[in-house]
């Protein structure tokens, strides 16, 4: 046992250190992987037809060209930061299996990067300046060199600044070496983002200023008098002592909305109405991106079912649902299938209701469907606040002994895990990873991939808890009554009337790779000061924080409690989230999870690649703002 | 005993300078945060007029502005504050302080801040030590106390606190507050022991933007004790109410 670790961490040094042993490794697993693809025979058969605003670039080498580029969303010209003159970006197409290069050039006044969000890769191909490479500075030309090994819907993005929310995004699409679980005859890249003309330092400014700067939906005297009339006054004068005692406001839904943003959907404007076709009958394929900087999108396409097949890239077994929301960084594939000939309106609601992304599903160029009202604008509650009440009777006291009971709970689940799984050493390997090195990263799970046993390295026992939380400049709430909330959809979905996808209802279509249970278990609470506006994990920004320190090739729990009143969307690079849904091996794989208020959740990670991963809530600026960690992966 | 004489555009020169330079060392920070890749700490700086307005009572119109300044991150920050009365070429009730600011552990919402206060008007000129706290207290209430020593074993005190009330998102009622407390009288600065002045006001905004509101309301100052004596004798009225209108900005 000890001897493999040692051996472990030997690898974990040489793949840190030499860059290009790394790069050579992936091309001989890339060119491994892209016989494989050519030979499969179902490849070019089930390629679906394609058509999307955003140019599409597909191939082994690409050029990406990152300049100012003028644009004009709402009436008013801006400068936007694009990829080869478009924003979004255009759509990348790569192939499972292939080396995959990318140069960009950088032709700003500033340095830029591109992440490629949720493709796992060596952490110098990562794209985060500061900590996996040192950024492409102005006039200068960085070529990323990527061994792909995984499929699915993802996306690029800018790590630089605020260049994400100024138009530094687009679709990344990896085609898989085997033809598509689900196949469909056509596809679309639906992919959402908001746009401002706004320069975003100074919407960060603003919210520094005054958090409430982009909030028109405050509590008012109107909206008192409605509440006196429709609870009673003694009711709403008790919510509104109840907000007001905690200087916290009840219609904190998003930091940023509509009263700067303009929704796009494929970088097109509601009005515009970007349009996608089909022919009636056909089985469609939606590769619903959220490459938004700050908004909850919540999808539906009225008239249809949507049948969700993946989520963050890997397959899920298909559930029907007529809307699921999508956090920034969130990707859905959804199949659905149009029988009329006519339009059905895609229809993306912000999640406070401020307003919302809209295009059309169409048989013929030029048709639309009518537009649906807004759904009522949700409001924060008590349970958001992480007051229940259990926890309003017995306090703190209560609190603890129901978190000691989950996480045996949740440690149990682990163990069982393990019986079920059968571990064949021998067929262990995927035909991609056939290197001797048993710290190659994982595979995708996926048909014809089969668990694999990995040895369980030493680890340093005395892992540094985090102190418990107090209340401070950095922390405004201390979530009481926190409870696992994953068949929920959230604030403003539960109980619309619709069938909403909750988290509870991703199963993964294949199992998971790693069947070893979890060696130790590392609870991050989600904190913030809304007032100050600054956010952070255990009550500490960023530059007050030490890195998360992971052994390579261990496997871990990260529990994720959310004592603030927002959801966050937590996103652990380079890494497989694998989040614990309850169903064992089959819980599904992802890179971006949402945390609700007042909730906890889990999820699984095998350190398999070594390096500074970068951690953080997806709101780009709660990133900003400090909600962000290193994971050293070592 | 003759009072030196500040004309009101010397003060609001100062307050100008002293924006610029806070604006450019924030200009520079910004550029150098730049520089460091992952995670740069931001500066920010913001302007604030809370009272930019005129006063017309039955007697005497009047000019006051009432305004702040910050620069700097989530720990550290700089705070220049500047408020005045002019009427005609006198400038009253100079108050202008330099303080620096940061978070008290274990409160959410309140910073301490120190540093030095200068009364600089036509009246004499006094200079105090500051310290004191700034934040939000429960139910939103902005509150400001601030204790003030200066030599002589002299003593001052001030409590600022509003509160904005929404009517609607745009149209928002504002109740302030200062009251001012001194250890010992100052009767060329026509201050008194005790609760010397009082100025409260109520004023009704419409936020054009969040950082541009024209106002209207209604303001009351008043003295007591020795400065209302002080005041007296020189042939002011003690107190006055007046009507008030003015702009509300940030930036």
């Amino acid at each position: 046992m000890n001897g493999d670790s040692k051996k472990i961490r030997k690898q974990g040094s040489d793949l840190s250190h030499a860059q290009r042993a790394i790069t050579r490794r992936g091309f001989v697993l890339g060119a491994v992987g892209s016989m494989a693809a050519w030979s499969s025979p179902g490849w070019s058969a089930t390629r679906p037809s394609s058509e999307s605003s955003a140019t599409e670039l597909r191939g082994q080498h690409f050029e990406l060209t990152v300049a100012e580029h003028r644009v004009n969303f709402t009436g008013k010209q801006r400068m936007a930061t694009a990829v080869n003159g478009s924003v979004p970006g255009p759509t990348l197409r790569w192939r499972e299996g292939d080396l995959v290069t990318v140069a960009v050039t950088n032709r700003l006044d500033r340095p830029t990067s591109i992440h490629w969000h949720g493709i796992r890769l060596p952490a110098e191909m990562d794209g985060v300046p500061g900590l996996s490479f040192p950024g492409i500075a102005p006039g200068e030309r960085f070529v990323y060199r990527i061994p792909v090994l995984q499929r699915g819907s993802y996306w690029y993005h800018s790590h630089s600044g605020f260049q994400e929310q100024t138009g530094l995004y687009g679709a990344l699409v990896v085609e898989g070496s085997r033809p598509e679980t689900m196949p469909t005859d056509r596809e679309h890249v639906l992919l959402l983002s908001d746009w401002t003309d706004t320069n975003p330092e100074t919407i960060f400014s603003n919210l520094k200023e005054q958090s409430g700067y982009y909030n028109y939906h405050r509590a008012t005297v109107g909206s008192f008098v409605h509440a006196a009339r429709e609870q009673g006054l003694h009711a709403a004068v008790e919510q509104s002592l109840m907000w007001g005692r905690m200087n916290m406001s009840p219609s904190d839904i998003a930091d940023v909305s509509g009263a700067t943003y303009t929704y796009l959907l494929n970088g097109q404007t509601p009005r515009s109405n970007w349009t996608g076709l089909f022919r009636p009958g056909e089985r469609v394929r939606l590769r619903v991106i959220n490459g938004s900087s700050m908004t909850f999108f919540d999808f539906r396409i009225p008239g249809l079912t949507l049948t969700v097949v993946q989520a963050d890239g890997n397959d899920v077994q298909p559930v029907e649902v007529d809307e699921f929301r999508l956090a920034p960084a969130e990707t859905y594939d959804v199949i659905v299938q149009p029988g009329e000939d006519r339009a059905y309106t895609i229809f993306a609601q912000a999640e406070d209701r401020s307003g919302f992304a809209r295009g059309s599903l169409a048989a013929h160029p030029g048709q639309s469907a009518a537009i649906p009202p807004m759904d009522p604008r949700p409001v924060r509650t008590m349970t958001d606040m992480g007051m229940n009440m259990a926890s309003m009777k017995s306090m703190r006291g209560m609190k603890a002994t129901n978190d000691t009971a989950d996480m045996q709970m949740n440690m149990e689940d682990g163990m069982s895990k393990k019986g079920e799984i059968q571990i064949d050493r021998m067929t262990a390997r995927p035909s991609v990873s056939t290197q001797d090195s048993s710290i190659q990263p994982l595979p995708q799970p996926g048909a014809g991939i089969h668990p694999i046993a990995l040895p369980v390295p030493k680890i340093d026992p005395a892992h540094r808890a985090s102190a418990p939380l107090r209340l401070g400049p950095q922390v405004d709430n201390i979530a009481d009554g926190v409870d696992a909330r994953l068949n929920q959809a959230g604030d403003g979905l539960d109980g619309n009337g619709r069938r909403v996808l909750t988290y509870a209802d991703l199963r993964a279509l294949y199992p998971g790779v790693d069947p070893r249970p979890p060696q130790r278990e590392i609870t991050l609470h989600l904190s913030g000061n809304m007032e100050r506006y600054i956010w952070g994990f255990d009550g500490k920004k960023f530059s007050d924080a030490h890195p998360i320190q992971l052994a390579l090739g261990e496997r871990v729990r990260i529990v994720l409690v959310n004592d603030t009143m927002m959801e966050h969307p937590i996103h652990l690079h380079g890494l497989w989230s694998e989040l614990e849904t309850g169903y064992g091996a089959n819980n599904p794989y992802k890179h971006t999870v949402i945390v609700k208020p007042a909730e906890r959740v889990s999820y699984l990670v095998t350190a398999d690649t070594p390096g500074k991963w970068a951690f953080h809530c997806h709101l780009l600026y709660h990133m900003e703002a400090g909600m962000f960690r290193v994971v050293e992966v070592a | 005993m003759k009072a030196r004489r500040y004309p009101a555009s010397n003060c609001l020169l100062a307050l100008l300078v002293c924006l610029v330079v806070c604006h450019a060392s924030a200009t520079l920070c910004a550029q150098q945060s730049s520089m460091s890749a992952a995670m740069p700490e931001h500066r920010f700086t913001h302007i604030l007029l809370d009272q930019f307005e005129g006063r017309t009572g039955v007697d005497s119109s009047e000019l006051r502005w009432d305004g702040e300044a910050w620069h700097g991150g989530d720990t550290h920050r700089l705070w220049l504050k500047s408020e005045a009365f002019v009427h005609g070429a006198t400038v009253s009730d100079g108050d202008h302080e330099l303080l620096y600011d940061r978070p008290v552990s274990r409160f959410r919402y309140f910073d301490a801040q120190a540093g030095l206060r200068m009364d600089i008007d036509s009246d004499p000129t006094r200079a105090w030590f500051a310290v004191g706290v700034e934040g939000l207290a429960p139910y939103h209430f902005e509150f400001a106390p601030t204790l003030y020593l200066r030599n002589g074993g002299r003593v001052a005190g001030r409590i600022v606190s509003m509160e904005d009330l929404l009517l609607t998102q745009r149209w928002i009622v504002q109740p302030e507050a200062e009251l001012n407390f001194y250890s010992q009288d100052d009767a060329p600065r026509a201050v008194g022991s005790g609760l010397s002045d009082l100025d409260a006001g109520i004023r009704l905004r419409y936020e054009i933007t969040r950082k541009i509101a024209p106002y209207l309301g209604f303001a009351w100052n008043g003295r007591f004790g020795d400065a209302a004596d002080f005041v007296r004798q020189s042939g002011q009225p003690v107190h006055q109410s007046s009507f008030v209108f003015g702009l509300f900005v940030w930036r």
